[in-house]
């Protein structure tokens, strides 16, 4: 039947056939010319960003806006807070003014999380005039958000991010606007591995780490460097943020027997397997190791007197300059009380360094305005060297390594938990 | 009959049963992978059933609030976990007090006793206005409507208690009493968490007993099974609404002093995985079902305890317990799979589908 159309199709077959060619067609040239404004769109986008990331015009009288990202909520908000105050003290050190214009400092809150890094960093690039940012202060929170802010031009010095993937040589050019001066985490497990294997004489290990950049690093590194002296490491677990009953994966590492559990965790879970190690049968002499990311006030709340005789990691306040002395001075006065957690001089120091910088670049016009190239500013404090600093001596490296990295060893008594303080001088160091 | 039973198949069952056949495959290898590699002993296995039993009984205290209120109004309060949140964290400065002045240390009882009443009374005062201010007026409408306001009331609950309580964390005091173990016929028990067990399980009986025993209770059954019908009868069906509400506060402020007793920690934020944990529990052991809740409750922690260890160890994956909501969710798939009503959700099925 049909046979004249060919194929054996009907008339109406053949027309619904027809249509769909049709139809394919149009399809066909709406994309290519989607295609074609695509390419004229990326060659016009081109030479925009072969010549730099723009500049920042301050008009006369106006203020130079520096943003800060960092986590002011949740439990891991002493860190935060204590980053803030590092920042504030450099402003007002500063003199609050830079090149006649006033300093203004605003924030975002990052959670401490991967989410909470992405929105803030995408909220202050969404504001032209902000200079520079400092932040953040978890790793995970600077993984995804650093690119964000960079893509807008907005270098970022963080006081806190440890975990080595940040300034890594792989790290990508999204990280080329970051800079920290707090130390890396190469350094910090190294250290924690070398008094383990040398002081404790543990010849075992286990490590937990939370599944974050700066925990699950920071553990790798350790357990790296424990195996490479001779050690053995027995497990290495992970819990995930918000965890309570740690118990169960405290058994499950008790069957290793290890000498030491290295946690490098943060506040919340940090205190709960402090705790709860001592509850598990075959925990009872394992010695237990934290690092600086449980080093404040509010995880002795959270561990209790749980805490005596462990170990943290964490910079070494004594090996600070002179000048730390004045700090605590101004931040006694200032907040009426002394600092909660490990990172303010680094933040002051992050805060300086930028400042600093964009006194550098920053060019004065005949109105009165200031003009700071992005692309100079970053330059700038990539080639920050000799900056004599709150945390030593800063030389930043080609990938934004900027610190001076001494790293000790602090155990905790009762007078500590009883107190709220953390311990200011360190049991064991790994230099003279 | 065959020929029936082949009609009633859709190729989803057989998909769905593919999946279900293989997670339970590999459940079981795992399983039989651990136990021959034999990394644990006998006692450890003991020890995970005992942390497993301890936090399954909570999950299940705060499961039955859960399933009370779908019983009888057909819906999801999200805002429970902020109930059982609202009780502790109220109490602990009260704690805190008796801790300071010695109190506590002498008088462990007495002490334990006001943290109680005065946890269970928050809790229950907040579950009693809950329902009174946001679910009341919403009671003809729509069934999404009442939802949307539940995760609105959760949300505004959590941030009143950080707004009064402040964003931190705060340290419950030890009570000494309960601190150190106790051995059983040779099994090594922490004190803290046996009054646990014991104190969900009378606390269960004693809520499963109001339920199936009083006149109230068999008025609030009633009420869920049909409101016209009961309010034909000369039942008051907003008390009863109101009374579901008030038993499952207490039992959820009750399961909150729990909790903290076994971590020793408050926070404004501590409501959001307990209740989620706890919504699971009870749809998982069929939701509007009492006993079920607490079955499930108390199977979802033993399988978050013993899961990673058993299931996964033989597999060889490492950090198991990372996975551990991972397990626990899987298992809430398989059993929907296999009887999507929840383990005892039968009756309810052919009563009120």
């Amino acid at each position: 039947m049909n046979s004249h159309l060919g194929y054996g199709f009907n008339q109406q077959q053949v027309e619904f056939f027809n249509t769909v060619i049709q139809k394919g067609e149009e399809l066909m040239k709406r994309i290519l010319t989607l295609f074609i404004v695509l390419i004229a769109v990326f060659c016009l986008a081109m030479p925009a960003a072969a010549a730099g990331k723009g500049v920042v015009k301050i008009k006369k009288g106006e203020p130079v806006h520096i943003a800060y990202w960092f986590v002011i909520s949740g439990p891991n908000t002493s860190l935060g807070m204590d980053t803030v105050r590092g920042i504030e003290i450099a402003i007002e050190d500063f003199g609050k003014k830079i090149k006649g214009h006033p300093i203004k400092l605003t924030g975002e809150d990052t959670g401490c999380g991967p989410e909470g890094g992405q929105a803030a960093a995408t909220k202050i690039a969404s504001d032209p005039s902000v200079v520079a940012a400092i932040g953040s202060n978890c790793s995970s929170a600077a993984k995804p958000g650093v690119p964000i802010l960079w893509a807008a031009g907005i270098p970022s010095v963080s006081p806190s991010n440890t975990a080595p993937y940040l300034t890594d040589p792989k790290r990508g050019d999204g990280y080329s606007g970051y800079l920290r001066t707090c130390h890396n985490d190469t350094v910090q497990g190294a250290v924690a591995a070398q008094f383990a294997k040398d002081v404790l004489k543990v010849t075992s290990a286990a490590t937990i780490h939370d599944g974050s950049v700066y925990a699950e690093q920071l553990a790798q590194v350790f357990a790296a460097n424990f195996k490479k002296m001779g050690g053995k490491i027995t497990a290495q677990e992970a819990v995930s943020p918000g965890d309570t009953d740690m118990r169960p994966v405290l058994t499950s590492i008790a069957t290793g027997k290890p000498g030491l559990i290295y946690y490098p965790i943060f506040i919340a879970e940090g205190g709960h397997i402090t705790r709860q190690g001592k509850e598990v049968s075959g925990l009872e002499k394992t010695k237990m190791m934290g690092a600086d990311g449980i080093f404040s006030p509010d995880f002795y709340k959270a561990a209790g007197e749980a805490a005596v005789g462990m170990y943290h990691t964490s910079p070494d306040f004594s090996a600070f300059p002179a000048a730390y002395k004045d700090f605590l001075k101004k931040h006694q006065e200032k907040y009426g009380k002394k600092p909660e957690a490990p990172f303010h001089a680094h933040s002051y120091d992050a805060a300086m360094m930028i400042l600093k910088s964009i006194d550098k670049v920053g060019v004065a016009g005949k109105d009165g305005s200031l003009t700071i190239d992005r692309m100079k500013l970053r330059d700038a404090m990539y080639a920050t060297k000799g900056f004599k600093g709150m945390t030593g001596t800063l030389n930043c490296d080609k990938y934004g390594d900027c610190a001076d990295p001494r790293i000790a060893v602090y155990e905790t008594n009762i007078d500590n938990i009883k107190k709220g303080e953390m311990p200011t001088m360190p049991i064991w160091k790994p230099y003279k | 009959m065959f020929q029936r039973w082949k009609e009633s198949i859709t190729p989803t069952d057989i998909v769905m049963w593919l999946i279900g056949g293989t997670l339970l495959l590999m459940v079981i290898w795992g399983s039989v992978a651990t136990l021959v590699a034999g990394k644990y002993t006998g006692r450890h296995w003991i020890d995970f059933v005992i942390f497993g039993l301890a936090q399954g009984s909570i999950y299940a205290l705060i499961a039955t609030g859960y399933t009370m209120v779908y019983g009888v109004l057909r819906m999801i309060n999200f805002a429970h976990g902020e109930v059982f949140m609202s009780g502790p964290y109220t109490a602990y400065f009260v704690a805190a007090a008796m801790y300071r002045s010695d109190f506590l240390d002498k008088h462990p009882f007495t002490a334990l006793f006001v943290i109680f009443v005065v946890a269970m009374a928050i809790s229950t005062m907040i579950a009693y206005f809950l329902e009174k201010i946001a679910y009341r007026p919403l009671r003809g409408a729509p069934r999404l409507i009442p939802l949307i306001t539940a995760i609105g009331a959760s949300f505004f609950l959590q941030y009143m208690f950080r707004g009064l309580y402040g964003s931190g964390f705060q340290a419950y005091p030890v009570i000494k009493i309960f601190e150190g173990a106790w051995v059983i016929f040779g099994i090594r028990i922490l004190k803290f968490q046996l009054v646990v067990i014991v104190a969900a399980i009378l606390l269960m009986a004693a809520l499963y007993s109001f339920i199936m025993l009083t006149r109230a209770g068999k008025a609030i059954r009633a009420v869920s099974e049909d409101k016209e019908a009961s309010s034909l009868m000369g039942i008051n069906v907003d008390g009863m609404i109101s009374t579901t509400f008030i038993i499952g506060g207490m039992a959820a402020g009750a399961a909150g002093v729990l909790y903290a007793l076994m971590f020793k920690q408050v926070h404004f934020f501590m409501g959001f995985i307990p209740g989620i944990k706890a919504f699971t529990a009870a749809v998982l052991g069929g939701i509007g079902n009492i006993p079920g809740a607490m079955l499930g409750g108390i199977f979802l922690g033993l399988i978050e305890s013993v899961g990673p260890s058993l299931f996964l160890d033989g597999l060889g994956i490492p950090a198991p317990y990372q996975l551990k909501d991972a397990i626990a969710f899987t298992m809430l798939v398989l059993v929907l799979i296999f009887r999507p009503m929840g383990i005892m959700g039968e009756r309810l099925a052919a009563k009120k589908a």
